[in-house]
């Protein structure tokens, strides 16, 4: 990379107030409506309610005290996060070896194929979603049938208002992620390396484990984070499978706000939901770049 | 490169039919002729497709949607302009913290945006209306109309600019007669992408919407929330169909990959 001065001719030599005026406008926007009301979410969660008085905007720990003795919060913040894990998992375990024989594909079956898995990513989640419990529906859902069929289970497994559901579906939704996470990972790769393992006699089997997954790795870790922090605040999926007694962190949020009303206790679970995924996505991105901080450049 | 074997064509086979079953089944039973949601159907009627036009509570959110992507898309774009060249082009303090800024909204859980928005306009007296809708549809989609803007104005090639410099052309002459005209086809791939996350954005849309200002995606999810009926099927089939119309475009125009990872076809 060129300094500054030179590669433009824009800004010539000076210390330019040029960058700072050109993105004033986008963080101004950002201080006002993004910002403020997170910090008054933040705010929120302090306050005071009651059915009859509504928001007292008073300073109280009433609702942290409220979570972190109530077990009913414990539950399901538990929840939130093993489904969370289970999502994680399932899509590293299923959506790399996909990524990888989607890169060894001949176009133009990879670029259909490409097409067809990636897409659903910019198909509503409503949509999707509407599918999965159009499949799973009560003991005589296409899945069930499917699986009697194959003799994996011999009676019908409940899907709708489950845990289990929830998995299902949520893994659909976010493999997108974890397959371009891979995906992206190998376009680093260099076909050589293969190439010369082959020529040395690898099998393909150690050519995976040995050469292909060490270099996957951090790609995989990089989709088991967007996927993880979706998966923890998803909303619309666990909201129509899970139905309304099968709670996770944000659909709980979303009755607060809009049935119970009480916006101080679920600005609470809102923010804990918010930190809880900070720490977790920042502790893990130095992890992960710690480890393989140079393979990711 | 060696090819699939037949383990791993059988493996892509069952994963392409995961991903694709949902799909495929919302629009098979949206042709049912029945009252009731029946799979598989025996035979093909455009009964609740009809249907929906008596229910105009979908059809004025379908519009509502497609105007509130449109709109805020292109604001979105119109603010990341600016924003990208800043990026770009130029070293300066805090230019890793902007970058970081920018792309924010999709590591912040949209639910959480969702009640942040909802207590910040109901506060300052925008709660539920359209202006509150199109102000918070412009921070959830600047992250993807900022990238895209970013990869043509980092993209371009430089030398050009530098020959227009050399015969003389002004500053405002330049960005307005070679920078702007360079990066316009990026601009339109970013609203492109922006629009498509608008219209398909539910989470955070169901916090700030009201009665009378609901987006499609909202008004099908409360719609499904009380019972699933072949009615919401035939409009979840409408918007899936819609929405595979405009990604193959987009594909055959800009390049999903492209689009998706920020990495051109034509570079390999």
């Amino acid at each position: 990379m060129t300094p500054a001065g030179v590669k433009t001719g824009l800004d010539s030599s000076r210390p330019s107030l040029a960058p700072y005026l050109l993105s004033l406008p986008v963080f101004l926007l950002f201080v006002s409506i993004v910002l403020i009301p997170i910090v008054m979410t933040v705010l929120l969660s302090f306050h005071d309610w009651g059915q009859y008085k509504g928001i007292e905007p008073v300073f109280i720990l009433k609702n942290w005290r409220e979570i972190w003795s109530d077990s009913y919060f414990h539950e399901m913040f538990a929840r939130t996060f093993r489904i969370a894990i289970a999502v994680t998992v399932l899509t590293a375990l299923f959506g790399a070896p996909e990524a990888y024989i989607l890169n060894r594909m001949r176009s133009p079956w990879r670029g259909i194929f490409l097409l067809i898995i990636l897409g659903p990513l910019l198909i509503s989640v409503v949509a999707r979603t509407l599918g999965w419990a159009l499949l799973f529906g009560g003991n005589s859902g296409v899945v069930n049938k499917a699986l009697m069929n194959l003799g994996l289970i011999s009676s019908p497994t409940p899907f709708m208002f489950t845990e289990t559901g929830v998995i299902v579906a949520l893994t659909h939704v976010l493999m997108p992620y974890m397959v371009l996470a891979v995906w992206a990972s190998l376009q680093r790769l260099d076909p050589q390396i293969e190439n010369a393992a082959v020529s040395l006699g690898a099998s393909q089997f150690t050519i995976l484990r040995r050469i292909v997954l060490p270099q996957v790795i951090p790609g995989i870790l990089s989709g088991a984070i967007i996927v993880f922090a979706l998966a923890a605040s998803a909303f619309a999926t666990p909201a129509i499978i899970g139905g309304r007694r099968l709670k996770v962190a944000s659909t709980l949020a979303y009755d607060e706000f809009l049935n119970t009303l009480n916006w101080p206790l679920g600005a609470a679970v809102a923010t804990l939901l918010l930190l809880a995924l900070i720490f977790i996505i920042v502790i893990s991105n130095r992890l992960v770049e710690r480890r393989y901080g140079e393979m990711m450049q | 490169m060696s090819r699939n074997g037949w383990l791993a064509l059988t493996y892509h086979a069952l994963f392409v039919t995961f991903m694709v079953a949902p799909i495929v089944v919302v629009c098979i039973v949206a042709f049912t002729p029945e009252g009731y949601l029946s799979f598989p159907t025996e035979r093909l009627s455009l009964r609740w497709f009809r249907a929906i036009g008596d229910y105009p509570e979908f059809i004025t959110a379908f519009w509502r949607s497609v105007w509130l992507g449109a709109l805020s898309s292109a604001i979105a774009v119109g603010f990341s302009v600016p924003a990208a060249l800043a990026i770009a082009r130029y070293q300066f303090a805090g230019r890793e913290a902007l970058t970081a800024l920018l792309m924010s909204p999709l590591m912040i859980p949209h639910v959480v945006l969702g009640i942040a928005f909802l207590r910040f306009f109901t506060q300052i007296g925008l709660g539920g209306t359209l202006i509150a809708l199109v102000l918070s549809h412009i921070v959830i989609v600047l992250p993807f109309a900022v990238r895209l803007t970013l990869a043509s104005a980092t993209g371009f090639d430089r030398s050009i600019e530098q020959a227009a410099i050399s015969l003389g052309a002004s500053e405002t002459t330049l960005v307005r007669r070679i920078t702007l005209p360079l990066i316009v086809p990026g601009l339109a791939s970013g609203w492109a992408l922006a629009f498509i996350n608008s219209f398909d954005e539910v989470t955070m849309t169901v916090f700030v919407s009201a009665p009378g200002t609901e987006t499609l995606p909202v008004r099908m999810f409360l719609y499904i929330q009380d019972n699933i009926d072949p009615l919401v099927t035939s409009v979840s089939a409408s918007v899936i169909a819609i929405t595979t119309v405009a990604l193959v475009l987009l594909d055959r125009i800009y390049g999903l990959e492209r689009l998706l990872v920020g990495r051109g076809r034509e570079e390999r």
